[in-house]
């Protein structure tokens, strides 16, 4: 049987720099073999080394300029975890609400922008009747029970006009050299239209989600309003009108959720049913969530959870282990880092040790796969390699019989017909994530509402008074919550006043990661195997799995850190139980 | 609060501005864009569409369209007559091909540039100008991406402007990014898209002045682009990230009069970036009245008061964030309560020894290496030629 050795590189339409190369058999176009590699490397953990723990937050936010606000949080949350502050109610609430905010704009432009031309072919939509597409448009916002976003002949006939022009043109620019017409597009050319229509009016609406972003945050991306203690923007916070404006905005966003985005979400999954049935892009079905978003006060780590934590093993639901931070590792055997040296946690720093492409044949790299091969390292959780992410925190949640979780989730497997093990699938992911959206928009102004009773009540409090130079002596904490993609945790360690040591595993660490010691498959490797290629000079089906994760690689690559790994090290706060 | 704080120290770096013109320099100057844009608009468009078209079908009357063309003509320091002539800038800027690549970064200016909405034009950027090539935004991956590259390189030869996010890692050979089926190194991948581009954008903090990688002790030997860049204009953009609106006025300044704008020392458009923060901001009122937060969460704190004893950097950054703001002109940090970090300086993570406190320098940081970083200028002479600026050693770091 013949095989081909696929080298995709760039992959596009993800956050940083990533390369896959795949075999497959090419009478089948089956994927028999994959790795995925990250190729750059920044070493952002041992900048940090020596600072002043005040600023990290401000400097570990720029590992990532999509999940953004979450680093920055991360690593403030690790500080006060040292120097064991509570926040007053205004900064949790604004706190909640900018990360929110981030959740929702990061799942509308991952699913529109990043993700959607995989399902959705453009060119088909120049076949279009608009007028069908007006109908279509209504039938899916009615199987979603809402109001459709958009549903007259006009809207869609002025898509089309634009697009026949746009393609008259003869350049296609982003859009060119796409895989149009690849026969593995299923949506009708209506379909297709409707959804490229919304894929244009979700570039408004996360314009939107940025100037929310910007009213609390100061601007966004890079938002600058929290500091260790609580937050700054108490000005903002205390004026009605921009609360008000806030909660505006946050409704058009809601309304084009539920009346496109969900909507979408019901035709991917009756025309993408059979690659959900067949679980295409599984993976590993094994699920871990740090637990996310505080809805109470008091220490972050007893409050009840927006997002519960918890670990499903091979997607079974009827088991959900709880989290414990002492049980994450990670793993070099296939990252470009040297070995650890479990003996001396913290002492010295694993050296990156580079051992390039193993060979360039006609201009062409390639990995060494059975050696070193990425930047990315390979978490463990119990010595299990796990998936993390919106799907994971639905899966969790579900399991855990959250009823807010569930009640989503059931709502959209009663009106789509499929079952919770058709959501173990690259649609599924898909699904997931546009839930966790519905979700927060419905959430958020409830928020905010909170926010404005507090503050109209008297409570202005914003910043947790602490002396510095008594808690900084000798401290260790972390950070550990959810971000958009995932379970993303930041780990410091404070001596003098200063960072003695610093790291973070994030969501893309966990779901990209290269091999493990035991040659056992990261999420995305384990999504990728056993995916059937229509064409196997096109890599679309490998691009809609891997997409379906929301691949941040900025982020997973940023680590130059300690020997050994054990994080458990940082096991200095007993109460914590996420 | 320490007491070295001279202002001398706090108040370093010298403000550009943009010259005041005499009438012969604006008429030349008008007559030149008016033959360009004349020029341009008879060449076939690459896209059918007329931007003002696009924007009317997303409902944006022409009244909405002159206030932007009234405040772009003002961010741009262009007399008001200029007025017109950039109104009919926006309609021939698809002319203009832009390839984007990402470096060692982390993808916060693409992000900006996708909630550029300031003025409500750049709300249309994908429609208005021609975006070739942007790995985030593309459908084409690998081998796919690669020939969607290779077509606009070819095509475009010596016309398209290169926008550069993200430092450049050098140590080591380069190994630590790489890019293509090819392995190509970013150093490599960079020289050779600059080679046929008519000027290179450096955008961000990180393309422009090595930024976050670059910070002690650069792990990967990061660099900005004008280190690796010789013999072909370069314009720096900084900022973490750099503001979507500053991007657009490069753009909207080369397709109107063929040339860069105005460029200081370090290479940054003065239009953005000839004024200090502290100069512009809305709290400087509170500065001048000794009324300063000294914690955060304090009574001045709720009353809106100066940031600088919470370290803020306005008095030496360089920047026009507290005009231009940020997110559809919503607010910018120190709106926010927050002291500006500095962001847009060269070495900002290691030139301050905190951000949280008014520290001017860390006693570690090479004032220095801003020279070095502006030393490789011998392309900036490259840059004169096309801006027809003169760029000079104007930074004066309080030695």
């Amino acid at each position: 049987m013949a095989t081909k050795h696929m080298v995709i590189d760039p992959i596009t339409r993800i956050e940083g720099h990533m390369r896959i190369e795949a075999i497959v058999e090419e009478t089948t176009g089956e994927v028999q073999d994959v790795y995925c590699s990250s190729t750059m490397f920044r070493g952002i953990e041992t900048i940090l080394k020596g600072r002043d723990p005040r600023d990290c937050g401000l400097m570990a936010m720029r590992i990532c300029g999509v999940c953004t606000v979450t680093h920055y949080q991360r690593s403030i949350e690790a500080v006060e975890n040292a120097f064991n502050l509570t926040l007053p109610t205004n900064a949790r609430l604004i706190r909640n609400i900018i990360q929110g905010t981030l959740f929702m704009h990061d799942h509308l432009v991952h699913y529109y922008h990043l993700h959607s031309l995989d399902w959705v072919d453009i060119i088909s939509a120049l076949d279009a009747d608009p007028q069908k597409a007006a109908t279509e448009a209504a039938k899916w916002a009615q199987v979603a029970g809402e109001t459709p976003w958009a549903s007259d002949t006009q809207t869609f006939a002025d898509m089309k006009d634009r697009l026949q022009k746009f393609v008259a043109k003869g350049r296609l620019g982003i859009f060119g050299s796409g895989y149009w017409g690849n026969r593995s597009y299923k949506l009708t050319p209506e379909q297709n239209l409707v959804a490229i229509t919304h894929y244009f009016q979700a570039l408004d609406i996360q314009r939107d989600l940025g100037q929310m972003m910007a009213i609390f945050g100061g601007k966004d991306p890079h938002p600058q309003s929290l500091v260790v203690g609580g937050i700054t923007s108490i000005v903002d916070a205390k004026d009605p009108q921009k609360r008000q404006l806030f909660k505006e905005l946050a409704l058009r966003v809601r309304s084009f959720i539920k009346g496109a985005y969900m909507p979408d979400m019901y035709m991917l999954s009756a025309m993408y049913g059979e690659e959900m049935k067949a679980g295409a892009g599984a993976g590993l079905k094994s699920f871990l969530v740090y637990g996310g978003f505080p809805l109470n006060d008091g220490p972050i780590y007893n409050a009840t959870m927006l997002f519960p934590g918890g670990i499903v093993k091979n997607g079974d639901l009827t088991n959900v282990i709880d989290f414990d931070p002492a049980l994450v590792t990670e793993d070099v055997t296939h990252a470009w880092y040297g070995a650890p040296a479990p003996e001396h946690p913290y002492e010295g720093t694993t050296t990156p040790q580079y051992t390039d492409f193993k060979e360039r044949i006609n201009g062409v790299a390639y990995l060494d796969t059975d050696n070193k091969y990425s930047w990315i390292k390979a978490p463990l959780y119990d010595d299990t390699r796990v998936e993390v992410g919106p799907l994971a925190r639905m899966i969790v949640g579900y399991a855990r019989g959250d009823a807010r979780i569930k009640g989503y989730v059931d709502n959209f497997l009663t009106r789509a017909g499929i079952t919770v093990n058709d959501l173990y699938s690259s649609v599924g992911r898909t699904v997931g994530r546009a839930l966790e959206s519905e979700l927060m928009a419905d959430i958020l102004t409830d928020w905010v509402d909170e926010l404005g009773t507090n503050i109209d009540a008297g409570d202005v409090t914003s910043w947790t008074q602490f002396d510095f130079a008594t808690a900084s002596q000798n401290a260790q904490g972390y950070g550990i919550e959810e971000a958009p993609r995932g379970s993303l945790g930041h780990w410091v360690r404070i001596e003098n006043g200063k960072v003695a040591n610093y790291q973070a595993v994030v969501p893309s660490t966990w779901n990209a990661g290269p091999r493990d010691h035991k040659g056992r498959l990261g999420a995305y490797e384990a999504a990728l195997k056993g995916l059937k290629l229509s064409n196997i000079n096109e890599p679309l089906e490998i691009l809609r799995a891997v997409h379906s994760f929301d691949p941040c690689i900025a982020c997973a690559v940023h680590v130059i850190d300690t020997k050994g790994k054990r994080l458990a090290e940082y096991k200095i706060n007993p109460v914590c139980a996420v | 609060m320490p007491n070295d704080l001279s202002a001398k120290k706090l108040f370093f770096g010298k403000v550009t501005g943009v010259e005041k013109k005499d009438d012969a320099f604006w008429k030349k100057l008008y007559k030149q864009s008016e033959e360009r844009i004349s020029s341009l608009e008879k060449e076939v468009p690459f896209y059918q569409e007329e931007p003002v078209k696009v924007l009317e079908e997303d409902g944006y009357t022409r009244r909405d369209f002159m206030k932007w063309v009234s405040a772009t003509t003002a961010m741009l320091m262009l007399p008001g007559f200029f007025e017109p002539l950039v109104a009919r800038t926006i309609q021939v800027l698809n002319r203009v091909p832009v390839i984007w690549i990402n470096l060692q970064d982390c993808a916060g200016n693409s992000e900006a540039l996708l909630r550029a909405d300031g003025p409500t034009v750049d709300e249309l950027i994908l429609d208005i100008i021609t975006l070739e090539f942007h790995e985030l935004l593309m459908t084409a991956s690998g081998e796919h991406a690669e020939r969607q590259l290779e077509d606009a390189m070819t095509t475009f030869k010596g016309e398209y402007l290169l926008f550069v996010e993200g430092s450049i890692p050098t140590a080591a050979n380069g190994i630590y990014g790489t890019i293509g089926t090819s392995g190509e190194t970013y150093v490599d991948h960079l020289k050779r898209l600059a080679a046929d581009a008519k000027a290179v954008v450096a955008v961000g903090t990180c393309a422009t002045f090595g930024g976050v990688p670059a910070a002690a002790p650069n792990p990967t030997g990061a660099t900005g682009v004008m280190s690796l860049v010789q013999n072909k204009p370069v314009v720096n953009i900084p900022a973490c990230p750099a503001n979507p609106a500053n991007m657009l006025g490069v753009i909207l300044l080369y397709a109107m009069t063929g040339e860069l704008p105005e460029l200081d020392g370090l290479l940054r458009p003065k239009f953005a970036f000839g004024q200090r923060i502290h100069d512009a901001c809305e709290r400087r009122v509170h500065f001048d009245a000794g009324e300063y937060v000294e914690e955060w969460g304090d009574a001045a704190a709720q009353a809106g008061h100066c940031l600088y004893k919470m370290g803020c950097k306005g008095p030496m950054t360089f920047n026009n964030c507290p005009t231009v703001k940020y997110n559809r002109g919503t607010s910018w940090p120190v709106a926010a309560g927050h002291g500006c970090i500095g962001c847009s300086e060269p070495g900002f993570f290691d030139k301050f020894d905190r951000f949280e406190a008014p520290t001017p320098y860390n006693p570690s940081y090479n004032p220095a290496s801003d020279f070095q970083i502006a030393a490789g200028l011998g392309l900036a002479t490259a840059a004169s030629a096309l801006a027809n600026s003169t760029p000079t050693q104007e930074e004066d770091h309080g030695n």
